[in-house]
């Protein structure tokens, strides 16, 4: 216990220790921020929704805050409706059962980048007769546009760019430009824009609402996806599934590697041998080769790669190192003590042997956790990551796969990429620390 | 050294005693070595068989495959649709059988797995299922001897670049330990956590998205130039992205590990014993510090020509370089069971050979070791 302690306190004497300790308690953090508010089956049920669950998103929008660092102002999404009563609607009743639903939303648009689309959802509730309604928008310099006129389903959508009469009417391919700009002008117009929507129902107990979505050229905290998915979602669900591959993985092959080099060493003999030749044979096969048969063949599960992980790294160089070790430390005076009393194998190999080894131990387990999670994120980016989940090497290959580099959606692969970095960076520097303080001899030189 | 006077006539016949037991000694050592050594390839290509066929199931699919491929073929043809359907479902099955024996799957998995396995040891590498060579040929060794060229030239300027620059740095960083180059190389080791396609991708966003001044990926631009000098420009020109991503992702832990390591060696007591006797720091380092790192260093270089064979899979397929890497793992895609064993068993064999041959290199280089003993 004493020896932990001194090992912490000269572990902050490392300042690049102290930033790869934060590193990982941040991880930590957010890991168990995310698992808690976003749940498994709630991430799982986001993460392969379709359209239905992300229409509110703009596509391949980087994230908002790029506005303060760019001169060109990107327009922000937003989505309001009349449920939230953000969208101001007054009815008014009219003659024989009829009523006036007037819907209207003003918003500023002072951006230098025409937003992607503008999209309306009517829901509606009648017997027979369809409500009606007609748009329009009010301009900042006090023009007024009709965008259209039309009668209602239970359910109706409304997208700006799609409507032919509209293109045919403002003589433009592109609506949405020609609606925030002056007309003949190539630049646009900032100001306080107004949709206003003029709605006639025919029944007494017919019902009228909608929302209003408009798609920016940027989104959220994050961005989003070709999929429309706000990239906040894989980003932070990656860090526990990120965590708990390298975690487990190196846990578990540094700890059973270390208790079969034991084993090896204690009872010698064919026991020993075997590990040995198992070794060997294990350095012959092709382990990248093996994993992404495993993964293209039998299943892409994560826990599955992972089991196969750990036991291809098993049986590596390190058993032989930490055997060599083993053998000096089964002829000290302590375990012939042990010896002596009558101590049964097993208890001097976990209780005598093991133990002092966890000083080697440490560093190494914390050293080889960059190497799996970018393991994991490797298998991700050649196809092979888990279908399932969101992970940071799923993000690259979508990116990848959608070609983000060719067309300059850097924030797609940076984001990813950069909290991989820092993982991966923060567990190394911290176990490049403890290697130097567990293993002094090091640090002399 | 014995203590004991001989006679002449007595000190000979010790001599030879000890002259034959040496060589038996070796004799026997090389004998057993061989003998494990063949086993251990043999259980590993034996190991990746049967992963590979997982047990039968890459049979299923390649069966559905079959059965789908013909049954398509039948319908679209317009000749077989006046047939009357048994006719026709009969000729569908016979079809089938034909093509499942033409790829051999009607023979007991077990057996087959023995068959891959002495074509394999003999090195009969076979025809490939479903890739094909670029010049159109099915043999797995033209195949692979087709992409060898484009991993040798990648790995081999960057794991040689890396090699020789790595040593050289080291040894003159552990000259001046402690200085500003050498805290910068230390801060810097954690770096090669990251794996080298990784930072591909960061050259590639900054060099060939963002400047615009080199290749996203491929070997050579399209169409390929006519003339030779352009051709190897162009190559060149690809070359530069993956080497330079595979060297920085290991360029400071290499260093870092090659610079700990003399300094252990030149902490010995001989080497200060040399110092103290006045020698030049030249004749110290070679004398003294690198020969008897030198076992060390030929390890790690025989082991990097190994790998130069294995090519690079993650940094391939991020560049979209035609090696053998990448081949692999198209290969694993296409359930090209021959191309994946031999990759494997090439590599098993060199990776064999290099580990027997190193016995004996040690020997050489190292006075104090002895085979067998």
């Amino acid at each position: 216990m004493n020896t932990l302690r001194n090992s912490f306190t000269k572990l902050l004497q490392y300042p690049s220790a102290i930033a790869g300790l934060l590193v990982v308690f941040l991880l930590v953090g957010v890991a168990a921020y995310t698992m808690i508010t976003i749940p498994y089956s709630e991430a799982i049920r986001l993460w392969r929704g379709g359209e239905e669950v992300w229409y509110q998103n703009p596509r391949f929008a980087p994230p908002a805050w790029i506005n303060y660092f760019s001169s060109k102002k990107y327009s922000e999404s937003f989505a309001v409706s009349t449920f939230d009563e953000q969208i101001f609607k007054k009815v008014t009743p009219g003659k024989s059962d009829t009523a006036t639903v007037e819907m209207s939303y003003e918003f500023d648009f002072s951006y230098d980048e025409y937003p992607q689309e503008m999209l309306f959802y009517f829901t509606s509730s009648f017997d027979e007769k369809q409500p009606f309604v007609s748009i329009e928008l009010l301009t900042p310099d006090d023009r007024t546009i009709r965008i259209a006129n039309f009668a209602l389903g239970n359910e109706f959508t409304y997208r700006f760019s799609q409507d032919e009469k509209l293109r045919a009417k403002l003589r433009t391919e592109d609506v949405i430009p020609a609606l925030f700009s002056l007309p003949d002008s190539e630049v646009p117009l900032k100001g306080k824009y107004k949709v206003l929507i003029t709605g006639t129902t025919f029944e007494p107990d017919s019902t009228l609402d909608m929302e209003f979505v408009l798609h920016g050229q940027v989104f959220g905290l994050a961005g989003t996806d070709h999929a429309r998915r706000d990239l906040t979602l894989p980003l932070l669900w990656g860090v526990p599934i990120a965590l708990a591959f390298g975690l487990i993985a190196s846990m578990g092959t540094s700890i059973l590697t270390m208790i079969i080099a034991a084993v090896g060493a204690w009872y010698g003999g064919w026991v020993d041998e075997l590990i040995q030749r198992i070794t060997e044979i294990n350095l012959v096969l092709p382990f990248l080769a093996l994993l992404i048969m495993i993964g293209t063949f039998y299943s892409r599960s994560i826990w599955v790669i992972l089991g196969a992980t750990i036991l291809l790294s098993i049986f590596t160089g390190a058993i032989k190192g930490y055997r060599a070790i083993f053998l000096q430390v089964k002829e000290s005076m302590y375990i012939e003590a042990a010896r002596a009393y009558g101590a049964s194998s097993p208890r001097i190999i976990f209780f005598y042997l093991i133990p002092r080894m966890i000083p080697l131990l440490i560093p190494s387990l914390v050293q080889s956790i960059p190497a799996f999670v970018f393991l994991e994120a490797s298998l991700a980016v050649i196809g092979l990551g888990d279908p399932v989940l969101p992970t940071w090497g799923k993000i690259i290959q979508d990116a990848q796969s959608n070609g983000a580099l060719y067309k300059g959606y850097y924030y797609w692969i940076l984001e990813p990429a950069s909290l991989l970095m820092v993982t991966g960076l923060g567990f190394a520097v911290l176990g490049f620390a403890l290697d130097r303080i567990f293993n002094p001899k090091l640090r002399d030189v | 050294m014995s203590v004991v006077a001989h006679t002449p006539s007595e000190n000979l016949e010790v001599k030879k005693a000890k002259r034959e037991s040496t060589f038996l000694r070796v004799f026997r050592y090389i004998a057993v070595r061989l003998i494990t050594l063949f086993i251990t390839v043999v259980i590993g290509i034996y190991l990746t068989i049967v992963i590979a066929n997982m047990g039968g199931y890459v049979d299923q699919i390649m069966k559905g495959e079959i059965r789908d491929r013909v049954t398509q073929a039948f319908i679209a043809n317009p000749s077989f649709q006046q047939m009357e359907t048994d006719v026709r479902k009969n000729l569908i099955q016979e079809k089938i059988a034909l093509e499942e024996e033409r790829q051999g799957l009607n023979t007991p998995i077990a057996i087959r797995n023995f068959k891959f396995l002495s074509n394999a040891l003999t090195l009969n590498l076979g025809r490939a299922k479903n890739m094909t060579s670029d010049s159109g040929s099915k043999q797995v060794r033209l195949i692979i001897l087709e992409r060898l060229p484009a991993t040798l030239l990648l790995m081999g300027t960057s794991q040689l670049f890396l090699f020789f620059s790595s040593i050289f740095i080291a040894l003159s960083l552990s000259r001046h330990y402690g200085n500003f180059w050498d805290k910068f190389v230390i801060a810097l080791s954690p770096t090669s956590a990251v794996p080298p396609w990784f930072y591909g991708i960061f050259l590639i966003l900054i060099f060939a998205s963002a400047l615009k001044i080199l290749p996203f990926g491929g070997m050579v631009s399209s169409p390929p130039p006519q003339n030779t000098f352009d051709y190897a420009m162009s190559v060149l020109q690809h070359l530069v992205l993956p080497g330079v991503s595979l060297i920085v992702s290991s360029f400071f832990i290499s260093v870092y590990n090659y610079r700990t390591f003399f300094l252990i060696y030149s902490s010995e007591d001989y080497v200060d014993m040399a110092k103290a006797k006045g020698l030049p720091a030249r004749d110290i380092e070679r004398t003294y510090i690198l020969r008897p790192t030198l076992p060390n260093i030929i390890t790690n270089f025989s082991l990097l020509i190994i790998t130069l064979w294995t090519g690079a899979l993650f940094t391939e397929s991020v560049f979209l370089w035609p090696g053998l890497g990448r081949t692999l793992f198209q290969a694993i895609g296409l359930y090209d069971l021959p191309i994946i064993v031999g990759s494997t068993i090439i590599y098993a064999y060199l990776l064999a050979f290099t580990v027997f041959l190193l016995d004996f290199v040690y020997v050489l280089v190292d006075p104090r070791v002895k085979i067998g003993k």
